[in-house]
């Protein structure tokens, strides 16, 4: 309580021990947004909610119209719609939106402005959370917990990219380009299936279980919370790094070549593992791709499809009740088989 | 505990009943709050009436609460008065001390947001818990982030003393606790104590952690020593405890890394704490009747049985669309534009007369109308029937008129009915959901007996059928016939050990997804091995030696009455 003055930042992203999975799932999505969304599935107090807090500090800032609802990078690109926007181009912080359980369709879409209608009888659209997190991260907690059309409705725009509103009387469409990241507990609630392949990446987390990681887990919480300053001061250093590396697979990836084995290793796998649809195919390779770039790699190479094939297939797989191991065993099973 | 003794004798559970108070009186939102399990009486009210020495507004709850109420909303009335938008502050928009009557029966939905809440450290959250039935407890995802559990059950009122909360000491200790010196193999012991209690949330260390600050401070200490580590650690971690360390269970704690951190003021080295004396201390304060307790409101919340989950779908917000009738929009009820207008419309005429600002549009908060959907909520039975040659030949005869008669009742009822019969090599889905009688019952005639148990595959298909029938809006409930005795493997291969591994794993998969269900013995004689089974699956057990049809019949309509109720 001695130093609640300055708004705290929240707890840095290289300062979560352990949990590779995730961290390494999030800083993919964070290289190349087309990945598809996170959903990250596991025990409680193992760190979720912290590492996409984090990650909200982590992201380079972008730049964006002043006032733009949507975040639009030029003036031309901002909706006719939209209100006190100006012609000044800012830098700001990555959106990484909240989207509280308890939601209602009208504040994730967007809706008639009530307040116009009603009071001077205007047909006017208040743009929602889906505009406020174009460019940017959209979070879901307990996404297993939200009401299903409303995920549907999630899913939908994340996947093509544009949030198209036609109802009251309105019509209006805007670009929704962001990159969904979903978490929950499993034991309150599955995912419906048809849902779980929507997200590019799923990873689990579990408590760690060897003593001295979780000791280091609360010496760094404790730190965090109790000698803030000197904390913050040395792992703002390794965010930094870490952004600046984010910066440049970025760069990298445009330039990065992909040897058509690698495309037929990616069908290779994904046949053997039975995932319906391309969409294992192109989210392994994308993945892959992103991997190969923050590692400073020119070329894609079996080696980044072995790492990245887990948590971009585990999910889309038929799913089979009795295998308690998880389908992440079933797919390094295949793994060895199919890419000795 | 010299330094908050009363003068007056007191109660060790009294006492500690005062230090939980005084502990959250100073680092209330830090600890994130306390559960309190107790019947509501004058033991609690004693408890209770010292909230009011948290340095945090006290607002309540309870477990219907919606969220406009938790995360405020359009104020409607305000809004049409003033021609501006007014917006109501929910109880979660100021820190507070959050107070949760009946914390037991708050739903999953509730439990999520409260927790969301309660991750930016600002709220203190008081769970009043009134334990009324043994497979009732507080969410899980509120159980993790409370530091404190306090269960007055067995205090008797005698002990009850005013607790009049010292606020210089409090306002002292807030002052100083975040300063504490802490050994540095505090955290160490902690952790180690932890996992040898079964707790795997990494949470109850850090709450233990920094209760045990708070207790130093509060007792006046200079750096945190061995019994303010032993004390926190028997708040935080007794009630959270899946197992009972074993001896030598003790994991080996590490070699403390830094001994120069270890704090030099405080002799004997307090940085000593032995993990077997913490244990222990944690190990007292939990008397083992309540390990079980806890333990079986853990599973039935698991299973979602204790709420009812699947069964309760909202009204208001999807299906067949009915017509708009009045009301305010709020949580779930959506304002139906077109409706509210057409009820406006007559009346324009006359408000444009006599209202005092000219407006487009004239709308009192009478007009408003809300949109209401309908929604399928329909059961849908899945009747097992084991086929088998144990089950055959004196069962299987039963087994179909029982089925039957529940036929009859549940065309009644309108409800569907899915047919899986399993014997020799697998199971097979006779028929999908449906509402044809007749079909069902020529089906069921027909069916052969013979063979095998393969109680996996049965339950694999039924778990199918179960999941498809929920996407279509449909509550499944399981009626499973057997015997018990699986023997054929989920490859059709016969082998008693794991046909039965095999059984049971589907069983808790069945479990897990939180279907409601009921297991029908039809061996001559109860068996436990069956009962048993029947927990894994999360379902009721009837045993029915030498049941009649008619028995059969109503015994499962009795154990499903309750679902349907609810």
């Amino acid at each position: 309580m001695t130093k609640s003055n300055a708004p705290r930042q929240p707890f840095p992203f290289s300062a979560i021990v352990g949990q590779e999975d995730m961290k390494s799932a999030m800083i993919l999505t964070a290289i190349d947004p087309g990945i598809g969304g996170v959903l990250v599935f596991g025990d409680r107090g193992t760190g979720k909610s912290t590492a996409v807090r984090a990650l909200a500090a982590l992201l380079p800032p972008i730049e964006a119209v002043e006032g733009c609802p949507i975040n639009a990078p030029r003036r031309d690109l901002s909706p006719d719609w939209a209100q006190g926007v100006t012609d000044r181009i800012i830098s700001k912080p990555t959106p990484v939106v909240d989207l509280p359980l308890g939601v209602t369709e009208d504040r994730v879409v967007g809706a008639l402005d009530i307040e116009r209608a009603l009071t001077r009888g205007e047909k006017a659209f208040e743009p929602g959370l889906l505009a406020r997190a174009n460019r940017g991260y959209l979070y879901i907690d307990e996404v297993n917990l939200l009401e299903d059309h409303i995920v549907d409705l999630l899913l939908d725009v994340a996947q093509s990219g544009e949030n198209v509103v036609e109802r009251e009387g309105l019509s209006i469409r805007h670009p929704a380009r962001f990159v969904l990241v979903g978490s929950g507990n499993p034991e309150e609630g599955e995912l419906r299936p048809q849902l779980l392949d929507r997200f590019g990446l799923s990873v689990e987390v579990t408590s760690p279980r060897d003593i001295e990681t979780r000791v280091e887990v609360i010496r760094r919480r404790d730190a965090y919370e109790n000698q803030y300053d000197k904390f913050m001061k040395t792992w703002r250093v390794m965010d930094a790094g870490l952004r600046n590396q984010i910066l440049a697979a970025r760069e990298a990836l445009r330039k990065l070549k992909t040897p058509g084995v690698v495309l037929h290793d990616c069908a290779a796998l994904c046949l053997a593992l039975g995932s319906d649809g391309l969409r294992g195919e192109l989210t392994l390779l994308r993945t892959a791709r992103a991997l190969a770039a923050f590692e400073g790699d020119t070329t894609v190479r079996r080696s980044h499809l072995r790492r990245v094939a887990p948590m971009a297939l585990s999910h889309r797989l038929r799913r089979d009740p009795l295998d308690e191991a998880g389908s992440a065993a079933r797919v390094g099973r295949t793994l060895a088989e199919v890419l000795p | 505990m010299s330094a908050i003794a009363d003068p007056v004798a007191t109660s060790p559970a009294w006492d500690r009943v005062r230090l939980v108070l005084m502990a959250l009186a100073v680092d209330p939102a830090g600890l994130g709050g306390l559960w309190l399990r107790a019947r509501s009486g004058p033991v609690r009210d004693a408890v209770t009436g010292a909230f009011g020495a948290l340095p945090l507004p006290l607002r309540r709850l309870h477990p219907s609460l919606g969220d406009e109420a938790l995360f405020g909303g359009l104020d409607l009335t305000a809004t049409l008065a003033e021609g501006r938008q007014v917006r109501t502050l929910g109880l979660l928009a100021e820190p507070s001390a959050l107070v949760l009557t009946m914390a037991e029966r708050c739903p999953a939905g509730l439990a999520a947001r409260l927790a969301q809440a309660l991750d930016a450290p600002k709220h203190c959250l008081l769970a009043l818990d009134e334990g009324a039935e043994a497979e009732e407890a507080l969410p899980a995802a509120l159980a993790d982030r409370l530091a404190m559990f306090l269960s007055l059950e067995d205090i008797p009122l005698a002990d009850v003393q005013p607790l009049a909360l010292d606020q210089a000491q409090i306002l002292e200790a807030r002052a100083r606790f975040l300063r504490q010196r802490v050994p540095a193999k505090v955290a160490v012991t902690l952790t180690g104590v932890a996992v040898s209690l079964g707790i795997y949330s990494l949470r109850a260390p850090m709450l233990a952690l920094r209760l045990s600050k708070v207790i130093a401070a509060l007792r006046g200490h200079r750096g945190v020593r061995a019994e303010d580590v032993t004390t926190a650690a028997e708040l935080v971690f007794a009630h959270r405890a899946t197992r009972w360390p074993e001896a030598g269970d003790t994991p080996p704690a590490p070699e403390p890394q830094d001994p120069g951190e270890s704090d030099g003021d405080t002799r004997p080295d307090p940085g000593d704490i032995p993990e077997e004396l913490v244990l222990e201390a944690v190990r007292t304060a939990l008397p083992e009747a309540l390990l079980d307790r806890l333990a079986i409101a853990r599973a039935a919340r698991a299973t979602g049985g204790a709420t009812g989950s699947g069964e309760a779908r909202p009204g208001h917000s999807h299906g067949r669309p009915l017509s708009a009738r009045p009301g305010r929009p709020s949580a779930g009820l959506r304002l139906d534009l077109i409706a509210t207008l057409r009820a406006a419309a007559p009346w324009q005429g006359m408000r444009r007369k006599t209202a005092l600002q000219d407006r487009l549009v004239h709308i009192r908060p009478a007009d408003l109308r809300i949109r209401r959907y309908q929604e399928r909520n329909e059961r849908v039975l899945i009747f097992a029937v084991d086929a088998s040659g144990s089950a055959a030949l004196a069962r299987l005869a039963e087994a179909k008129g029982a089925v039957e008669l529940l036929l009859a009742r549940a065309y009644a009822r309108r409800d569907h009915v899915a047919l899986i019969a399993f014997r020799g090599a697998g199971a097979e889905l006779i028929l999908p959901p449906t509402r044809s009688l007749v079909q069902t019952k020529r089906r069921l005639a027909g069916l052969p007996g013979g063979g095998g148990t393969p109680l996996a595959a049965a339950l694999q298909m039924a778990q199918e059928t179960a999941v498809r029938a929920r996407a279509k809006g449909l509550t499944p409930v399981l009626a499973l016939l057997t015997d018990g005795r699986a023997n054929i493997a989920l490859d059709g291969t016969p082998g008693r050990a794991r046909a039965e591994a095999e059984a049971e794993v589907a069983a808790k998969a069945w479990r897990r997804a939180g279907f409601p269900g009921v297991v029908l013995d039809t061996a001559t004689r109860p068996q436990d091995g069956l009962r048993a089974f029947s927990f894994l699956l999360g379902a009721a057990y009837l045993p029915l030696p030498r049941a009649t049809a008619e028995r059969l019949s109503s015994a499962l309509e009795a154990a499903l009455a309750p679902m349907q109720a609810g």
